[in-house]
């Protein structure tokens, strides 16, 4: 072979493997600086206690709080709709059917909208038209629904993970042998049987990998909640859906941007940014390992 | 043995058909709300609600909900001459002045720079990075970076946004000497950092479906591995690699933290890609929490969020029928 | 074994191959010989695809493969040190069981191989693509329409294009993986006479499941069985008078 040709081989491949290995130090980049910058500040009073001086002291424990209810209250509702829609779309349809198609192609669409579309469709429907409406029913003198809060906010986080969780069950369910359904039904079992006692065992698996990383997903996400709920600062934690809440994500944007003392409060964003950063890390960290258990165990068998 | 009706499974299975519909069903109404906020620019009627009720009870959204306008701003409200749509063509965004104009150029253009060098530098390295791991690279390196690139594609937007408000921004400015330190460029390359896994994890699926079949062949005719990825690999896989590089714009164009905290937002309309810039997206997420609802800029707001649901929708259209049709297609005869 | 060749083009002895823990082919010894024809035939799994992709390396693509022995080719070891599978590989070329052109036009396809080791001449290349296709029997039916897809031709021809594609490197001996078993008997047929035609220049190894056709194209024919070598003989003598019981009964139809 010639010796150009070796050389430009060498070229080729070495520069293929440098943009390779350049978005791995990007990650080890990222995650060392805000671990570095960060892990001095966090402690279990940061954690615990709610921020005080202005926010330019004292801990993040609302923002937590506000977070864990955000995703719990959006997985209570995304979980089910989009486990429903997988179902849906992998055992009562034909998989090439028109009305498949439609929703699946809905369902892409759904997950190339930008977050801030979502946040504008929360504020417009939501609050604007929903919260409105109750709000002329239920009390006509006061705002009570027609304003940003937790629900809301919620509801807009689980429209925009849908997807999310949908591709993930659909995927799982796809992996069920069509043997094991063929002898559920030739055993005279419904389809609903069918689905409820081999199908559903069978992807739980992967209902929990889409669970996951739509938590992490509803978690990391700060434009939907924008104008839909996030509060800059509260008192007091949510009690009620209709209140609003502090949140992880906003909070980094609110303190890196509109903090009185940007510099001065610079080891709290970092905590906070590393206290994010962590959690969508782990949940990101266990839904790859828990989908890599799966195949595995799937090829095994 | 006749057919028997069964009142349970019946129940069930329309539930679950009524339950697909509302993921269904809310898309459509996504399109709908979004757009209704927006029609009445079109109609006329945009500058008739300022006089509304609802100004003496101003909601704004956001961080303070209940805290009243400054009586200035409501003042100037009333001036409002009717809007015409064509004023969305003018070169300024001044959306809070006594003249209030709402040209989208800057916007545009300041998403357009944005998304110009996040492609630019995301694009080869997604690419490239894919053809590496599905070509050259040894097993150890191929399993790897797929959970490293899911890890990249799991950081929260305001993570990347706050590393490069942080952190690049300084490094860039004292390497190139920008004037601004927040400004387009700084503002792409942290958002390379959120374009790249998609690229990648698009172009990833092209290459590997191109048919084993036709990198054997090169290699019987005598070609390296390097050959072969390149002058076969590679071409063969070019519809999914510019659906990954649609896909890419579409995230680039829609993201939103991350300009919002990187580019120094200034809505400006120059040449420079080291000038400071506001993209729509971020315009919306800035502004959105300080509107009178109703108005004329709340509904220009929702406009561009019009203009990004739209622009997306075809993005992806366009990117699905790339992949769909063309690719596979092309492997069809193979 | 008795050796019916007069000059031997590839010569193998004790071949070994492991495919991890699985040991593919026992001992393998053969002489294949120059401008000639040598069918290797035997049931399904038993080594003779993957003994054919040992002769130009196509083994080393797959991973945890062990080879041990000795292959050469004109004399020279392909396995030893130093040796570059891209030059082998031009010297013996592959077709493949099913056609696999590329995703281009009828004209890059064959140009693609000498474009790869440095043609760059517009004549001399137009002249070459010319004389491939000539060669495989491919020429009349496409030479207005070189620029179209790969893709617009039938099976067949696709199948030819690949031989052409092959050819157009100049190697000396072409290694066919059941090359018409995709194919109509009419395609076939042409296929069987293009390999005829061209042992005249080539030394060919074809491996085939049709007992007919290694009957008709071949002069040379090994019987492989369970990673094994059975009997290797001139084709005629297999196929009238196989000295081994196993040949005789696969022949013969009895399994396989």
């Amino acid at each position: 072979m010639k010796l150009s040709k070796t050389v430009t081989g060498r070229i080729v491949v070495g520069f293929t493997a440098f943009c390779a290995f350049s978005a791995v130090a990007a990650v080890a980049w990222i995650m060392g600086t805000i671990i570095w910058g960060g892990h001095s500040h966090i402690s279990w009073a940061f954690l615990s206690q709610a921020p005080t001086e202005g926010m330019t002291e004292g801990g993040i424990f609302p923002a937590i709080f506000g977070t864990f209810l955000l995703v719990v209250i959006m997985s209570l509702v995304g979980v089910p709709v989009g486990t429903i829609t997988a179902i849906y779309l992998s055992e009562y349809v034909n998989r090439e059917s028109k009305l498949a198609q439609i929703i699946r192609f809905a369902v892409n669409t759904l997950s190339g909208i930008p977050a801030i579309v979502f946040g504008l469709f929360g504020l417009g429907f939501f609050i604007q038209f929903t919260g409105k409406n109750l709000d002329r029913v239920f009390s006509p003198d006061a705002l009570h629904w027609a304003q940003p809060n937790i629900l809301w906010a919620s509801l807009t986080m689980a429209l925009l993970t849908l997807p999310v969780v949908i591709v993930s069950v659909e995927e799982a369910i796809k992996t069920v042998p069509r043997e094991l359904r063929e002898a559920s039904l030739a055993l005279g079992a419904t389809r609903w049987q069918t689905i409820r006692r081999v199908v559903l065992p069978g992807s739980l698996g992967g209902i929990l990998t889409g669970a996951i990383l739509a938590v992490s997903r509803g978690a990391g996400e700060v434009a939907p909640i924008l104008f839909t709920g996030a509060a800059y600062f509260l008192p007091q934690l949510p009690t009620h859906f209709s209140d609003q809440f502090m949140e992880l994500g906003y909070h980094v944007f609110i303190m890196t941007t509109q903090s009185t003392d940007v510099e001065k409060t610079l080891p709290i964003q970092y905590a906070t940014t590393l206290v994010l950063l962590a959690l969508t890390f782990t949940l990101n960290f266990s839904a790859i390992a828990l989908r890599a258990r799966l195949r595995r165990r799937r090829m095994a068998a | 043995m006749k057919k028997r009706f069964r009142p349970g499974e019946f129940l069930i299975e329309r539930s679950i058909q009524g339950v697909a519909f509302i993921s269904l069903l809310f898309i459509c109404l996504i399109f709908v709300f979004v757009f209704r906020e927006a029609v009445p620019l079109f109609t006329g009627k945009a500058d008739v609600v300022t006089a509304h009720e609802e100004v003496g009870a101003a909601e704004t959204y956001g961080e303070d909900a209940s805290a009243p306008l400054p009586q200035a701003q409501q003042e100037l409200e009333q001036k409002h001459v009717p809007f015409r749509a064509a004023a969305l063509t003018a070169k300024d965004w001044q959306p809070v002045s006594l003249e209030p104009k709402y040209g989208l150029w800057p916007l545009l253009v300041g998403s357009l720079k944005v998304t110009f060098i996040a492609l630019l530098l995301a694009g080869p390295i997604g690419i490239f990075a894919a053809l590496y791991t599905s070509t050259f690279a040894p097993k150890w390196a191929r399993e790897g970076m797929k959970p490293v690139i899911e890890i990249l594609a799991g950081f929260p937007s305001v993570v990347v946004g706050f590393f490069a408000l942080v952190v690049l921004a300084s490094i860039l400015q004292n390497l190139f000497g920008f004037q601004y330190r927040l400004n387009a460029f700084t503002g792409g390359v942290a958002m390379a950092l959120a374009v790249v896994p998609i690229v990648y994890t698009v172009s990833e699926d092209a290459l590997a479906a191109v048919p084993k079949a036709l990198t054997e062949a090169s290699l019987a005719l005598g070609a390296t591995r390097w050959e072969t990825a390149l002058f076969i690999v590679l071409p063969a896989a070019t519809p999914g690699i510019f659906a990954a590089m649609i896909l890419g714009f579409g995230r680039a164009f829609g993201e939103t933290m991350i300009v919002l905290m990187a580019t120094g937002n200034a809505a400006l309309l120059t040449p420079s890609l080291t000038d400071p810039v506001r993209t729509l997206s971020a315009t919306i997420g800035a502004e959105m929490a300080e509107v009178v609802f109703g108005d004329i800029h709340y509904r220009v707001l929702f406009f561009i969020g019009a203009l990004l649901f739209i622009i997306s929708f075809s993005l992806n259209a366009i990117a699905e029928f790339f992949v769909r049709h063309r690719l596979m297609k092309r492997f069809k005869g193979a | 074994m008795n050796e019916p060749t007069k000059i031997s083009k590839l010569t193998v002895r004790n071949l070994n191959l492991h495919y991890g823990s699985k040991h593919a082919l026992h001992d393998v010894g053969l002489d294949m010989g120059a401008n000639r024809v040598t069918a290797l035939i035997g049931p399904s799994g038993c080594g003779k695809s993957t003994f054919l992709r040992t002769l130009n390396r196509m083994n080393d693509l797959i991973e945890n493969v062990r080879i041990s022995g000795e292959i050469k080719v004109d004399g020279q070891d392909i396995y030893a040190d130093g040796i570059d599978t891209v030059d082998l590989r031009k010297r013996v070329g592959m077709i493949f069981q099913k056609s696999n052109p590329f995703p281009k036009s009828i004209y890059e396809n064959v140009a693609y191989g000498p474009r790869i080791h440095g043609l760059k001449d517009k004549a001399e290349m137009d002249a070459l693509v010319e004389k491939s296709l000539r060669r495989a029997a491919l020429w009349d039916e496409v030479k207005d329409e070189l620029q179209k897809s790969a893709f617009s031709l039938s099976g067949g021809q696709q199948q030819r294009l690949c031989i052409a594609r092959a050819l157009a490197v100049g190697p000396e001996v072409l290694l066919m993986d059941e090359p018409a078993s995709a194919l109509d008997p009419i395609a076939t047929a042409k296929i069987e006479e293009l390999i005829y035609e061209l042992k005249e220049r080539y030394t060919i190894v074809i491996v085939t499941h049709n007992m007919q056709q290694a009957a008709r194209v071949s002069d040379d024919t090994a019987f492989f069985y369970m990673g094994r070598l059975v009997e290797f003989d001139a084709t005629e003598k297999i196929f009238t008078s196989p000295k081994n019981k196993q040949t005789e009964d696969y022949i013969t139809g009895r399994f396989g």
